[in-house]
């Protein structure tokens, strides 16, 4: 009896799990290319739903978090997201957003988001004006949000970045804007956690890695989490990302519901 | 009509790529040379007569698309 009763818990625990697999949508423009990383991840590391949005759709079909991956969309023409921030799909993003709904946007996913005014401020050449490829230090600088909550607060995470513009601009107002209301998740800074000038990859203001928007639903950040989520790559710092979002959607829920309600109308 | 658009960054952005063509301009011996500031430049070919209308279109495509205003300013020149 106990045993079957044990069995009987087991299986609803298992049932319970597959209940609760969230679904996560890539985006794809022309010119993605850390799509298939972000799928990879969600699929396989994490356990969890991943399916692509293809960049003239408008159908989310149904995902709780939405991911706008690196790449070069569009061949970077002109600055980099300025034509993918016009995608078809982009615009069910910002309903998706403005609901409430959890998006992350990495690299040149960043870049679109800024360029979307989903972000504040914009992205500028390295200050060295070269293809940064390398493995750099982020602090967590609040271990709250749908981004963070599964860190510590000043928890520093090693990340790769990949990028030639990811030199983070704002002007001074809303600078002081972003700090003032908690909106910087992450910034460069050495080993020890130190946001230091030699730490700054691209010259970004204030060693600024990563931001989200106001309601802190909308993150991005140049830095490659999905680079940096198994062993076997060198790092697995980028995974209590994804473990932020994922709790985070278990507890508080998604913004999707609201989102179908909204392009009904 | 033909359409020039210059696109440069603004004068309160850091411009890195700026930098380095003033201090490669210096090199060549112009030490007179204090700022280099580079952009883009546009050329659209447009059929139609309306010069203000089109004036007032390519002003909004100007904010929406040719620049970005966080960072940079642009001129808009449209002849006949």
């Amino acid at each position: 009896m106990e045993f079957a009763a044990k069995r009987r818990k087991n299986h609803k625990n298992k049932s319970d799990r597959k209940r609760v697999r969230m679904k996560f949508g890539v985006v794809q423009f022309p010119g993605s290319n850390c799509d298939q990383d972000c799928i990879h991840v969600i699929r396989r590391v994490m356990g969890h739903e991943a399916f692509y949005l293809w960049h003239k759709d408008e159908d989310l079909q149904g995902a709780d978090c939405v991911m706008v991956p690196g790449g070069f969309s569009y061949g970077d023409y002109l600055r980099c997201g300025a034509i993918a921030r016009f995608a078809p799909m982009m615009t069910a993003v910002k309903k998706f957003a403005a609901a409430g709904g959890i998006v992350i946007g990495i690299c040149n996913g960043f870049q679109i988001l800024l360029e979307a005014g989903l972000l504040q401020g914009a992205m500028q050449r390295n200050r060295r004006l070269k293809f940064q490829c390398e493995s750099v230090h982020l602090r967590v600088e609040h271990a709250s949000g749908p981004f963070t909550c599964k860190a510590q607060e000043g928890q520093v995470l090693r990340i790769p970045i990949a990028h030639g513009e990811g030199n983070y601009f704002a002007d001074t107002s809303t600078l002081s804007e972003l700090n003032r209301n908690g909106q910087v998740a992450f910034r460069y800074c050495d080993g020890m956690g130190k946001t230091t000038d030699e730490a700054n990859p691209n010259g970004s203001l204030e060693n600024i890695a990563g931001i989200t928007n106001r309601s802190g639903n909308v993150l991005g950040m140049m830095p490659h989490p999905e680079r940096a989520s198994e062993s076997i790559l060198g790092s697995e710092d980028g995974k209590v990302i994804f473990e932020s979002i994922i709790s985070w959607i278990m507890n508080h829920g998604t913004g999707r519901k609201e989102s179908v309600v909204l392009s009904k109308g | 009509m033909k359409a020039r658009i210059v696109v440069t960054p603004k004068k309160t952005v850091l411009d890195p790529q700026g930098k380095v063509v003033a201090n490669a301009i210096q090199q060549l011996g112009m030490q007179c040379v204090s700022e280099a500031r580079v952009g883009k430049y546009i050329e659209l070919d447009i059929s139609g007569e309306n010069l203000e209308l089109t004036r007032q279109k390519l002003d909004g495509i100007c904010k929406d698309l040719l620049s970005n205003p966080v960072i940079e300013d642009y001129r808009l020149e449209l002849e006949k």
